[in-house]
């Protein structure tokens, strides 16, 4: 493992600079400044290149002292093919709005350098992310990645930048009275009482908490997506998150003991109900009486 | 029960020696009778007002029972109880009673849901009973009186509701509570010293809840009570109005006596409204506070609403400019002041003094006890659809953000549609709806003058296509009718003038054979003729001989 700390960013320098050059450059108006930039780069490269290979040299030279780091190797070895295959996912689907080296694209997308692997969980695994068209904001559609490839496009953008993942383990860990506390103090003004969602200005909106996976929500809380902020861990520590979690996971499973729900949306709903099944059904009843005097 | 003193003989039985032993002390049975026999007309819009006061004698039931278990206290206390995910949250002890009353209280939870269902069913009768009211001129003199009780009825019905609501101590009604305290302070001069007579003291204090508790279970409902009172007293003075129709004059009431029919009918009603509030309280969630969680003026939840009745003053709130004037001195009037306590005031004053105003706007101070159908005062149905239509607008517009979420619609869209169309379409309404009675009674005329179109089409020896017209009186040489307008509905069709065999009886499914029927109907004459001598033989128009309410437009018997 340190020896990909030691070097994480050089080989993935390459591995960029690389992917421009087999792109043709000419529309670019800055390729001859490129040009006279690149023999410094190429040396550049060269060293990173030696370093690659005495790095590898010992990293080969100690597994085969000691075998049992190769199934260490072989992690770091899936982890670098899920960069790269990450990478071309990223390719097909991201690259016109954020840019060919995730440095986001003006007006069309943000950059991704260190928003780290959680934020491309929840915008893609909750089908928000690829984008089709530009939008208050990005709506929920329909997963187009499968979870590998979602693996695939965080592993890329984790590699490019690090930032925040989403931690593994029981998520719902946590205190459900005071994760409700947590929630109607913090989510609520948004995300309405029991997380069914409520509109904020000019189309947007903030979504029901509903159907969520636990991993979706803690890395909602982490990376304030859209117009969410962000609860880093000062605000919210960890448990406190896994604290809302469970609750939040808590009242979505929860049988509502007064009959139908009518999506528990308060009054609003009520109102409706009373006009179009009460008093609709009152007016059918002494109709019916009227009529048979 | 039908022993009187009169009686020549004394009563032979038990019952009515016991009758007249309590007649001889009390002297009842002159006025029993006389009540016995009051005639309600068989209209079936005349029923609105009854599920009202069905609806409050509910109230009073199932309130009664919430009474025992709730407590009206805003100290702080630790729930303990057995809704897991609020355990070890601090609460007002009231809101800790109606989680108690919700989960552990045998019934509780469902008579706090029809209790609530009823409270909505109660307002949402008023207003219907009113544009009935409204509609069809009923307040007109001798009825202002009863007009204005009725309004009073309906503000303190709101009254009602908004200190009911705001009992449980939830966040939802907590917002609320919040937003009433926030009007009482945007009045001008007393708003601060108003805000501290209500809460005694800043918001929130200790002492709200108690004393809306006492508002609302013993104050308002007295004077409800009273008012309830009142208003029937003068219904039965006044006697109905009733529709025009065959028989039906300013000087009669044609229907049903309170006993034995209309009774059955009230009684039916009674478990009719009872049945439907108790299958909302028992299927319907309404009003879920263990989701809402307890109040805590740190927290405001999206979607927080208030119950339907006050949404178009939400509404108005929402659409109306953050317009607050400033004045010299450290003064404010807040723009919260407008579109609530001013707007609200206004639309009830206007309400309140609707008869007065059209007395004085038309010049007619006569006596009605005839109703008016819609069509014929043009301007008051438009004047009403206007109003209406004014209030929807605001009614919608207090839930603008759960639409603009459902929806998907941008709230701010939501909203300027809220203000244009407040101010566009009632105008709009008006006109529309002036056309409509004017198109309606144009066509009224003509049927009354060239008779109801029956579908046949003749071609004349000249080639011309007619279709051929059934009169519905005597015509003239030109084939004109004589029928003067009666403000009666028109029949317009030839199955209401028995054109057609009459209608096979039962409302889900034919409780008749139709063969038989058919077989009745050939032996008997076809035609207005026959119709109308059998219709002779009958006191009223009733709605099932035919389906419509009345004969109007038929030459009228002699009048007595």
């Amino acid at each position: 493992m340190s020896t990909t700390n030691a070097s994480s960013e050089a080989p993935l320098e390459g591995g960029r600079r690389g992917l421009l050059r087999r792109r043709p450059a000419a529309g670019t108006p800055a390729a001859a400044a490129r040009d006279r930039r690149r023999s410094k780069q190429r040396r550049r490269l060269a060293n990173v290149a030696g370093l690659m290979a005495a790095l590898v040299l010992t990293g080969v030279g100690y597994s085969a002292f000691a075998p049992g780091a190769i199934a260490a190797d072989e992690q770091s070895d899936t982890e670098s093919i899920a960069v790269e295959a990450g990478r071309e996912l990223y390719v097909l689907s991201c690259i016109t709005c954020h840019g060919s080296n995730l440095q986001g694209v003006e007006d069309r997308g943000p950059s991704l350098i260190g928003v780290g692997s959680a934020s491309v969980y929840f915008q893609v695994s909750t089908g928000r992310m690829p984008l089709v068209r530009q939008e208050a904001q990005a709506p929920e559609h329909p997963v187009i990645f499968t979870e590998a490839e979602i693996a695939q496009l965080m592993a890329y953008v984790q590699a490019n930048g690090g930032g925040p993942s989403v931690p593994s383990g029981d998520l719902r860990d946590g205190e459900l009275a005071e994760g409700g506390e947590l929630f109607r103090l913090n989510c609520a003004s948004c995300h309405n009482f029991v997380g069914e969602g409520g509109a904020l200005s000019s189309g947007k909106r903030a979504p029901s908490l509903d159907g969520l996976t636990d991993e979706q929500i803690y890395a909602a809380m982490l990376t304030g997506p859209e117009n969410m902020p962000v609860f880093g861990d000062n605000q919210l520590t960890p448990e406190e998150k896994r604290s809302v979690i469970d609750y939040v996971q808590t009242i979505q499973d929860q049988a509502d003991p007064g009959g139908a729900p009518i999506g528990r949306a308060g009054p609003v709903a009520e109102g409706l109900v009373i006009w179009v099944a009460g008093v609709g059904a009152l007016l059918f009843g002494i109709f019916w009486m009227g009529t048979k005097a | 029960m039908a022993t009187t003193t009169a009686a020549p003989g004394a009563p032979t039985t038990k019952i009515g020696q016991a009758a007249l032993e309590v007649d001889d002390r009390l002297i009842v049975a002159g006025p029993l009778r006389r009540t016995l026999n009051k005639v309600f007309p068989d209209h079936w819009s005349f029923l609105l007002g009854e599920i009202a006061l069905y609806a409050f004698m509910i109230l009073l039931v199932s309130g009664t029972y919430l009474t025992f278990f709730y407590d009206a206290s805003m100290e702080e206390v630790v729930y303990e109880g057995v809704y897991a995910p609020l355990r070890g949250v601090e609460m007002s002890a009231a809101y800790e009673s109606t989680l108690g009353l919700s989960f552990d209280v045998r019934g509780g939870l469902l008579i706090r849901q029809i209790h609530h269902w009823a409270a909505l069913l109660f307002v949402a009768a008023i207003v219907i009973h009113l544009i009935r009211i409204f509609f069809t001129g009923a307040f007109r003199r001798p009825r202002e009186t009863n007009w204005l009780i009725g309004v009073v009825l309906l503000v303190l019905a709101l009254l009602m509701g908004v200190t009911g609501y705001s009992l449980p101590d939830d966040l939802l009604s907590g917002t609320g509570l919040r937003i009433i305290s926030a009007i009482i302070l945007s009045l001008p001069v007393i708003g601060t010293w108003a805000h501290w007579a209500v809460f005694n003291g800043d918001y929130v204090g200790t002492e709200i809840i108690g004393r809306f508790y006492i508002a609302h279970v013993l104050i308002i409902p007295a004077i409800l009570l009273a008012l309830i009172a009142a208003h029937l007293l003068i219904l039965v003075k006044q006697k109905h109005t009733q529709f025009p129709g065959a028989g039906r004059t300013e000087h009669n009431v044609v229907g049903n006596r309170l006993f034995p029919t209309f009774a059955g009918k009230a009684t039916a009603l009674l478990f009719i409204v009872f049945g439907l509030c108790a299958a909302l309280g028992g299927l319907v969630q309404i009003n879920p506070i263990w989701l809402w969680g307890p109040y805590n003026p740190a927290q405001v939840s999206a979607g927080s609403q208030p119950d339907w009745y006050i949404g178009f003053l939400d509404g108005s709130t929402r659409l109306f400019p953050a317009w607050d004037i400033n004045l010299p001195g450290d003064y404010t009037i807040p723009a919260l002041f407008w579109p609530t306590v001013v707007g609200a005031g206004l639309m009830f004053t206007v309400l309140a003094l609707y008869p007065m105003i059209e007395r004085k706007l038309t010049g007619d101070t006569a006596s009605h006890h005839l109703l008016q159908r819609p069509r014929d005062v043009p301007v008051r149905t438009a004047v009403g659809a206007m109003a209406l239509t004014f209030y929807v607008v605001l009614w919608i517009s207090g839930g603008n953000d759960v639409i603009a979420d459902k929806f998907d619609i941008s709230l701010n869209a939501m909203t300027w549609f809220g203000r244009i169309g407040c101010l566009v379409l009632p105008p709009f309404a008006y006109w529309m709806t002036y056309r409509l009675c004017l198109g309606l009674q144009r066509h009224d005329r003509e049927v009354l003058e060239h008779g109801i179109e029956t579908g046949v089409i003749r071609r004349l020896p000249s080639g011309e296509f007619i279709e051929v017209h059934q009169p519905l009186g005597p015509v003239d040489e030109h084939g004109h009718g004589q029928l003067a307008y009666g403000g009666a509905s028109v029949p317009k069709k030839m199955n209401q003038v028995g054109g057609a065999r009459r209608a096979i009886k039962g409302f889900f499914k034919p409780i008749e054979e139709p063969a038989e029927v058919q077989r009745q109907a050939e032996l008997e004459a076809r035609g207005l003729e026959a119709e109308q001598s059998d219709r002779q033989t009958i006191s009223s128009g009733r709605p099932s001989e035919g389906g419509r309410p009345s004969e109007g437009g038929r030459p009228q018997a002699p009048r007595d």
